[in-house]
């Protein structure tokens, strides 16, 4: 029974089993991105002929990233990787933790990286000599006496051995956190007219079920503007939240630059022109009142308080520029009324013996807004920072180990230093040339140059 | 002087330090190995040089952005960070031969930059969807993985290259053995590759992840399974299986030569493939 389930445990733990997902899920992935996703069953008929189209939608190709057997080759995945963290952890706690003074004199005589030198000094002496040399590189020194001499280990970046664990556990964090915004998010949109207002949006599934927000989500303004070369520079909606009359927020939103309120992220996504309608800003430049208007053509429009009223009487366009022009049509107590053209987002002055009011007209657009419910955003950012601070440290940094022992020799005393490196080994050679050099400008040992 | 023009010399400076890293390569010219540097990276400050100046003119002409911004500006940076990083690896390693592998991809890029009907060179605006910090953070940390896994591909064709050689000497039959003798030590080339697929391997992550949270920032999805996404993480499973394979089962040698290989034609086909066969959010790169 123990065996059988040490076959099971070695299965998931293993490092084959791992490569072999990877290896499945490169090619697999392909799938989805040369046949279209999430399309109507009927398209993939008119793609692939009924039988083909039979077996992908079969096999679930129309959302394979979301289907049974893809989802599984993910699970397997983590569970490979939670198996493995759990197997390898206490060896490399291990490694972090152990008492390197422990390790046997000889085998220290024997590594790979090794020095040796003879000094006429005395033990004590060569001993102040290690204990200047080390420290002197940045190397925190342990010391025991043992097997007639004395051992010195210092080692830097031991902890760097976690960063494995680390980026082996950041994979399963973001899948934690991909998982977190799956069951408790959700992805939406609604449009909403320059003016109106919502309180509900729709889900960006097939049923478009409504979620109500709990506030009023209000769009005031909408804009498009163009470069000179006729490429769109920049969609922006102004939004404001209201509950209960009470406004809660306001915030101009473009793409890339969201609002978000209440737990919600809200993207400009599109917009849609209202056919033949436009929305005005009319301001009293005397008093700095100012109102915002919906218009139809040849509809008055009413400001009471100002007891002005006008209307679009005319509309020629877009011209080359996709800019229209509009004929305005303005009244109020004061004067006779004025006609006049004026340009699509240019401000035209209507001049009145009281006051000058500024106007501007443009065409009348409804803002298309993604709003997104993703509280697993946080789980998975911190998951891409452990991955991205555990790959830095394992590929550019090292956990470094030196020993020196110091023992009586034919001269008088002998010194070996010795030592390894988990990664760089170059470098590591560097570290060591780094104190033999200190050791052979030390005075009181008087060696030259150190010698195998 | 614009930057067109500098851009230009930099094409020519890379063709001609090609032609001498090959020409060190084949005729043992060690000589010239010094020149080949020199022009390397005379060729890369002017690269460098350029780069600035379109950025000051995009400013001049109304739309001022970072040269990032299209295929062709990527083309042209992608041969910096090749550049930039094939003349760290010879610093670091002591070794000109590699210029040979490594610097052709240099020249090659930047050619297609500049010849290639289908790229065209002019400063445009940026549309709204691109109008964000992230494009510069995501498009370096790419390139420069991006750059890493060029020249492991190159380092990879060299280790086949010296590797098949000496089995056809072994066999006992006449190889080139005299021309490739010059190339470093198979372990050390294997070693090379390695370190390079590491070094790319933290950075395109890096990438992966910049623009997963750009994406999060301009359409609340830092995932959406589109072409160029999955294609990248195509590409990062692999070269995540290279690391493994070699670290934990230890393969080496021609093994890992022909995964650097085969992860470079991914990296291609993620940053140009996908951008003229397939559709997705990232079709930006066919401007
Ligand atoms: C795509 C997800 C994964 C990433 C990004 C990843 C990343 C890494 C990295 C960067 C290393 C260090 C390699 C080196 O030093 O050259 C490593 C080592 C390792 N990985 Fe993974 N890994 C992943 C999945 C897995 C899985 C599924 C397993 C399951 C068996 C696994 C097992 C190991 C082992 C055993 C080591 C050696 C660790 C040691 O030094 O003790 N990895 N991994």
């Amino acid at each position: 029974m123990k065996n059988e389930k040490n076959i099971v445990w070695r299965f998931f733990a293993s490092v084959k089993l791992a490569l072999f997902t990877l290896f499945a899920l490169a090619p697999l992935s392909i799938i989805g991105t040369i046949i279209p996703q999430k399309a109507d069953p009927g398209r993939y008929v008119e793609l692939y002929g009924p039988n083909l189209a039979n077996i992908f939608l079969t096999l679930d190709f129309d959302d394979m990233y979301a289907s049974w057997w893809f989802t599984s080759l993910l699970v397997l995945f983590s569970i490979n990787i939670t198996i493995c963290t759990i197997e390898r952890f206490p060896h490399i706690w291990r490694v972090v933790s152990q008492d390197n003074l422990k390790t046997p004199v000889d085998r220290i005589k024997k590594m790979s990286i090794r020095r040796s030198f003879q000094t006429s000094a005395s033990m004590q002496e060569a001993e102040a000599a290690v204990q200047q040399v080390l420290p002197g590189s940045g190397w925190a020194l342990e010391k025991v006496e043992k097997d007639g001499g004395t051992l010195f280990f210092a080692q830097k970046g031991a902890w760097t051995r976690l960063a494995v664990i680390v980026v082996h556990v950041s994979i399963l964090v973001i899948f934690a956190g991909a998982l977190i915004g799956n069951f408790f998010g959700y992805k939406a949109s609604v449009m909403i007219p320059e003016g109106g207002e919502t309180d509900k949006v729709y889900q960006a599934n097939s049923e478009h079920t409504p979620i109500p927000l709990g506030f009023n989500l209000k769009c005031e303004w909408f804009s498009l503007t163009y470069y000179d070369t006729g490429a769109p520079k920049e969609y922006r909606s102004d939004l404001v939240v209201e509950q209960n009359g009470k406004t809660l927020k306001e915030q101009i939103i473009v793409v890339n630059d969201p609002m978000k309120y209440g737990g919600l992220t809200f993207y400009q996504s599109s917009y849609q022109e209202m056919n033949g309608q436009m929305t005005a800003v009319l301001k009293n430049s005397g008093s700095d009142a100012q109102q915002r208007f919906g218009i139809v053509p040849r509809r008055e429009v009413k400001w009471p308080t100002e007891e002005v009223s006008f209307g679009v009487t005319n509309v020629t366009g877009p011209d080359f520029m996709r800019k229209y022009r509009y004929k305005i049509w303005f009244k109020d107590a004061k004067a006779a009324p004025v006609e006049f053209w004026v340009n699509e987002g240019e401000v035209a002055k209507v001049q009145r013996p009281h006051t000058t009011y500024e106007l501007m007209v443009k065409p009348r657009f409804a803002t298309g807004l993604q709003v997104v419910k993703d509280p697993g955003v946080w789980t998975v950012y911190i998951g891409c920072a452990l991955q991205m601070l555990g790959l830095m440290v394992i590929f550019f940094m090292a956990h470094r180990r030196v020993w020196v022992f110091v023992e009586k020799g034919d001269k008088g005393t002998a010194i070996f230093l010795s030592g390894n490196s988990n990664k760089n080994k170059i470098g590591f050679e560097k570290d060591v040339a780094r104190l033999v050099e200190g050791f052979e400008e030390d005075d009181t040992l008087g060696i030259g140059s150190g010698k195998e | 002087m614009n930057s067109h023009q500098l851009f230009g010399f930099t094409t020519f400076a890379y063709l001609l330090a090609s032609v001498f890293y090959v020409a060190i390569f084949i005729f043992r010219a060690q000589k010239i190995g010094v020149v080949a540097s020199l022009v390397t990276a005379v060729g890369l400050l002017v690269h460098t040089a350029a780069t600035a100046l379109r950025w000051i003119e995009s400013y001049q002409m109304g739309y001022g952005h970072a040269p990032l911004s299209n295929m062709y500006e990527s083309l042209v940076f992608f041969a910096w960070c090749i550049a930039a990083f094939y003349l760290w690896i010879e610093w670091k390693f002591k070794n000109r031969i590699i210029g040979a592998f490594a610097m052709p991809f240099a020249f090659a890029s930047m050619a297609y930059a500049s010849f290639a009907s289908e790229i065209s060179a002019e400063i445009k605006p940026l549309i709204p969807a691109l109008q964000s910090n992230w494009l510069i953070a995501h498009v370096v940390t790419c390139f420069i993985g991006y750059a890493a896994f060029a020249v492991a591909c190159g380092i990879g064709i060299m280790y086949l290259v010296k590797d098949s050689s000496e089995n056809a000497k072994k066999a006992g039959r006449k190889g080139e053995g005299g021309l490739l003798c010059t190339l470093p030590d198979l372990k050390v080339i294997d070693d090379i590759i390695y370190k390079s697929v590491a070094f790319g391997f933290v950075w395109l992550s890096v990438g992966i992840i910049t623009g997963a949270i750009w994406a999060n920032e301009a359409w609340g999805t830092y995932w959406s399974w589109d072409p160029k996404e999955t294609w990248s993480l195509i590409t990062w499973f692999i070269y995540a299986a290279a690391l493994h394979a070699r670290f934990v089962r230890g393969w080496s040698g021609r093994r890992i030569a022909w995964i650097a290989i085969v992860g470079f034609l991914c990296v291609l086909f993620t940053y140009y493939g996908v951008n003229f066969l397939l559709s997705g959010l990232h079709s930006y790169g066919s401007a």
